[in-house]
Order: C-alpha cells, then structure tokens, then sequence
C-alpha cells in the first residue's frame, strides 16, 4: 500500500499519520505537499487534522482551493481512495467531496478527550476490518465538529448507509450525552455515495499503540490496506 | 479610467442551523438585564473594493459568494453595492 498525507501551511496532524502508516504498518508513505500537483502514485491519500490556512473564514475552505486539491477531487472522481481526518474532514465537506458542514460545536469548546464510537457500517473500504456495532475508543481534538446538513439530506445518508461511525457511550448507546459536539444523528464519520472518499472528526492515526491509550485506530488503516492488496491481487490476475 | 467602487457582502447562517455564538451572547443579554432580546444570531461582512474597470462584476461577486465567501449547506448571504 502507498500513502499520501498531504500538508497544508498549518497541517499539525500529518506527522501523526506519516508515523501510523510507516512505524506500526510498516507501508510505504509520502508526505504530498499542498502546492504540488502529483499524489506520487498513492492508493491512499490522507487529508490530516491541523488548521489549514488558521481555519480563516470557515474550517477547511481555503484549503480546498490549494493546487493538490485538484488532483485529489479528479483522483476522487476517478474512485481514488481519499480518507479526510478532522480538519481534512472539514475540507472534504468544503470541497463538497462529502456531504453537509461542519460547524460549530454546540458548546462552543475545543473538546479534546478519548470518545467512543459505534461502526455503523463496516462494510466500506475504510471500515471492513471492524465488526459491525463494534465500540471503539478514539479521541477527539476539535472546535468545528459538529455535523450539519439540510433537512431530509441526513434521512438519506442514513438510509444509503453513509454512517460509518457513530457517537457512543462505553455500552454502545448513541445518547445525546455521549455526543461530544452536537452533530446531528451523533455522526462522526461517514462515507460518499460511492463509498471511495470518507471523513471523520476522530483522529484514528493517534490511537494505533497502546502508549497512547488505543490501538482502535488502527483498523481503519488495516481496512485500507486489505482493501488494496485485494485490488492489486486483482489486477496480477 | 473609472473610480473603484465597493460592495458589502453580508453571509448569514441559514434559519435552523444552530448559531452557538449567537446563544451564548443572548444569554448574556439577559443576565444583564435586556430579557427583551429574545434571539441574536450572528453572521460576518466582508468590505470588497473592486477595480473600476471591473466588467460582469455582479456576476463575479455572485461567484465568489457561492464558491468562497459563503458555504451553501449552511450560509445564505447578500450583496450591497456601496
């Protein structure tokens, strides 16, 4: 597997990434810097967390507009895997690679803390090593993760499966408690139509040891990889 | 050559999308006193001057607005000629 984790000017997660991919998985990995137009042969790109650009005007809507990113939407566009983490979540609902916004959150806090999440749907390409309803333990780092989209619009995210993580108690319960930033149906990860391209506010790159209190994280990039290696078998044949 | 001109853009949140500033300051206003304001909702304007040699300005502005300035999904805005 070959991974890109693209760095904008005020990216400060894309180290964290960089080491997942190349210290616990052992795989290739390039950093992508945010003026270049070439993804260098990835299978995957990761869009890290950070505050691209100071998040000036809204969380991710500057960014959209560097020059990697318009190899990043064709690359999309062409079923290219592209996984976005926290502010790269915010830019793929910017670039409107995903669906919604997101906003504020509804306490008005940076919430930093280790929450837990529900798979929802581990079917997709960036959840299939998890069980299905499996809890799992991820933190969190954000002031705008609050999940918003139009009336109607979220009926059917939920009805094409998009949901692919769920805010959730230690049990698995989705309560109005254990949502850390008010997003609507306790969404903090979810997928595009297609499936290809995916974004959660959950940073999975800091929960890969047990130094750090987790290794939950690490399934979504074994997701990935198994995904890849099928296609590549695929291809042989 | 033409004088530059400026337009206002005021961007909104739509109604129904939470506004967590524009609650927090409401309460604010009644614990000091003003429990007549029921609702504040908050927004930003951005001051353009544009070149006065600017041809299909309204046009650009709307473009900026949409694809910039504003996010659709959560936003609404308007435009002032000043």
């Amino acid at each position: 597997m070959k991974v890109g984790v693209v760095t904008f000017p005020g990216s400060n997660c894309d180290y964290d990434a960089y080491a997942a991919v190349r210290n616990i998985l052992n795989e290739e990995v390039n950093f992508l810097w945010h003026k270049s137009d070439d993804l260098m042969g990835s299978d995957l790109v990761i869009l890290p967390g950070g505050f691209s650009y100071g998040d000036y005007l809204r969380a991710g809507a500057i960014a959209k507009f560097s020059p990697i990113m318009k190899e990043v939407i064709q690359f999309a566009k062409d079923g290219g895997l592209v996984a976005g983490i926290c502010n790269g979540f915010q830019i793929l609902a910017e670039a409107s690679l995903l669906p919604g916004a997101l906003i504020r959150n509804d306490h008005l806090r940076f919430s930093c803390k280790f929450v837990y999440l529900r798979v929802e749907n581990n079917k997709t390409a960036f959840s299939s090593c998890y069980g299905e309803g499996q809890i799992i333990k991820i933190p969190i780092a954000h002031s705008e993760g609050n999940f918003y989209h139009f009336d109607g619009e979220v009926e059917k995210l939920e009805s094409n499966n998009q949901v692919v993580f769920r805010y959730c108690d230690e049990d698995g319960n989705v309560t109005e408690a254990a949502n850390p930033n008010g997003s609507l149906n306790n969404i903090a990860g979810l997928c595009n139509e297609q499936g290809n391209v995916f974004g959660m506010m959950p940073h999975p790159e800091r929960a890969v040891e047990d130094i750090l209190g987790s290794t939950d994280g690490l399934g979504l990039f074994e997701s990935v990889r198994s995904v890849i290696s099928k296609m590549t078998t695929a291809d042989a044949n | 050559m033409s004088d530059s001109q400026k337009a206002v853009v005021y961007v909104r949140l739509k109604d129904g999308v939470l506004d967590p500033q524009g609650v927090t300051i409401q309460k604010a206003l009644e614990q000091m006193g003003y429990d007549e304001i029921e609702k504040v909702r908050t927004g930003r304007f951005f001051e353009l001057q544009i070149n006065g040699n600017a041809s299909n300005i309204e046009k650009k502005i709307n473009e900026i607005c949409t694809k910039l300035l504003a996010n659709p999904v959560i936003e609404n805005f308007t435009v002032e000629k000043a």
